[in-house]
């Protein structure tokens, strides 16, 4: 993991797609690509892609979630976010 | 590619590892060759490099196939060659990219890479320089680079080096003749902090000629699976995914590719499953054809034939195709064996047994031809126009 990461992931803050980082659609979800440190990191679901485009949008994370996944996936979806955080494709804002 | 939290644990068939199998909008890795001029001549080249071909793309083709790669979000190019620096235009190019958001990895020998040049470089964002040896030490090198072509890699790394340019990355081709060097290689790649890649030797270009003498034992592949598996940051570019049915799998997709999820622009535009596939029967069409490079990805009858479910035939009843799906289809191709079946280095010896047989008849090999090359030894593929050889092996 990146030595910049410091904190877990706490879906009350809010949080923001990470500004260096370009997502690409795809059938299975998309490829996010942080041009800082040229990680490539697969987004699984379309949904997922979804919400963290939107992250930047809402309050808290959990709040994004709340609107964009259906229950029974809120806690993969959390699971997922918080890699995304230590890949630091989404980020604290 | 790095190991992510989001991925699946590798070579574990997914839904995912299917989706890839299947194709995507766009390749996620996709390797360009800007040129075939080269002023090495490597007897492993992939590419047969040496001559530069008068059909090569033009900086303003070169720069449109640029638009098109940033239209498309790949987000990065491998550029390599022949030797990628040859190109008048290469600086002029490698910014371009870089200003449309399409990043720069390339491989050098570093022949090339001077003090100013290296300063250039370091001068940029998002380029990533990869220098190539394939020994330690000069004379490991030298036999398969050619005289002085591990001074001069060094001296790349040092002009690197000195002008801050950053971790850059040591390529290696894993020989049978360097595999007893990994440590050193290691070493090599602390002492400038650079980033070590390991990648797989392929029968491919001129390597079809030196293959059987150059790649590793079925011995040192198990030393360098494990050596591997103990270091998950060496990159290896999923290259030896064939190495992941000894056991626990290596980093990576742990797939084969082609035409899947990368793909090969080579110097003239035409596009290719693989970098290690430049053979009529791999071409799926040409930047240059209406609809340029998207179109052929998207929809050429290759690419759409790759992306079909494959059949395992001869590996069906292996408990290891799961990890290894039948290995490498350049190294099948090449050597004359069904791409449906077992790998030439298959790890339980199944490609081994499938070589044997092939020597029991002569057999028809596809042959990559002469290629570029600038001294044409005259050989039966030499002569041959349609690049076929009869060959009796051994």
């Amino acid at each position: 993991m990146s030595p910049t990461t410091t904190a877990a992931f706490d879906a009350g803050l809010p949080y923001e797609l990470h500004p260096q980082v370009a997502i690409r659609p795809e059938a299975f979800g998309g490829l996010a690509y942080h041009y800082g440190n040229r990680r490539l990191t697969f987004l699984k679901a379309p949904m997922l892609v979804e919400l963290v485009e939107a992250l930047g949008e809402y309050p808290s994370a959990r709040a994004a979630i709340d609107t964009h996944v259906p229950e029974p996936r809120r806690p993969a979806v959390e699971r997922a976010l918080s890699g995304l955080l230590a890949s630091e494709v989404i980020r604290v804002r | 590619m790095s190991a992510d939290p989001a991925l699946p644990a590798p070579a574990r068939p997914s839904s995912l590892t299917d989706r890839f199998s299947r194709g995507l909008q766009a390749p996620i890795c996709l390797t360009w060759e800007l040129t075939y001029g080269c002023n090495l001549a490597c007897v492993h080249c992939l590419s047969s490099s040496g001559r530069r071909d008068p059909r090569e793309l033009t900086p303003a083709e070169a720069r449109g196939v640029v638009d098109e790669l940033h239209d498309l979000q790949v987000f990065y190019v491998n550029i390599g060659g022949g030797e990628p620096m040859i190109r008048p235009d290469f600086f002029d190019l490698i910014s371009y990219a870089v200003d449309r958001g399409v990043g720069v990895k390339f491989s050098t020998n570093g022949t090339m890479l001077t003090r100013e040049r290296a300063a250039t470089l370091a001068g940029m964002d998002y380029v990533d320089v990869q220098i190539s040896i394939d020994g330690a030490d000069a004379a490991t090198n030298d036999d398969v680079r050619g005289r002085g072509a591990f001074r001069a890699a060094r001296q790349a790394m040092d002009n690197l080096a000195e002008a801050g340019f950053g971790p850059f990355k040591i390529s290696i081709v894993v020989t049978r003749h360097n595999v007893a060097q990994l440590d050193a290689f290691e070493r090599l790649a602390e002492s400038y902090g650079a980033q070590l890649r390991l990648t797989r030797l392929r029968p491919s270009g001129r390597g079809a000629d030196t293959w059987e003498e150059l790649h590793p034992t079925q011995e040192q592949q198990r030393t360098l699976y494990h050596w591997l598996l103990d270091r998950p940051n060496v990159l290896t570019g999923d290259s030896f995914f064939h190495l992941s049915a000894l056991g626990e799998p290596l980093e990576g997709l742990n797939l084969c590719g082609a035409g899947r999820v990368v793909c090969l622009i080579d110097p003239v535009g035409d596009v290719y499953a693989c970098p290690f596939v430049l053979h009529e029967e791999f071409r799926a069409g040409s930047v240059r054809d209406a609809g340029g490079f998207t179109r052929v990805w998207r929809e050429s009858e290759l690419f759409t034939e790759l992306r079909e479910p494959q059949s395992a035939g001869a590996c069906a009843s292996c408990g290891s195709y799961d990890a290894c799906r039948g290995g490498c289809m350049a190294s099948k191709f090449f050597t004359g064996l069904p791409l449906d079946g077992p790998d030439p280095e298959c790890v339980h010896g199944h490609g081994e047994a499938a070589l044997e047989q092939l020597k029991l008849q002569p057999v028809v090999v596809p042959h990559p031809g002469p290629g570029h090359s600038k001294t044409r030894k005259p050989t039966a593929a030499t002569r041959e126009p349609v690049f076929l050889t009869l060959s009796r092996r051994g």
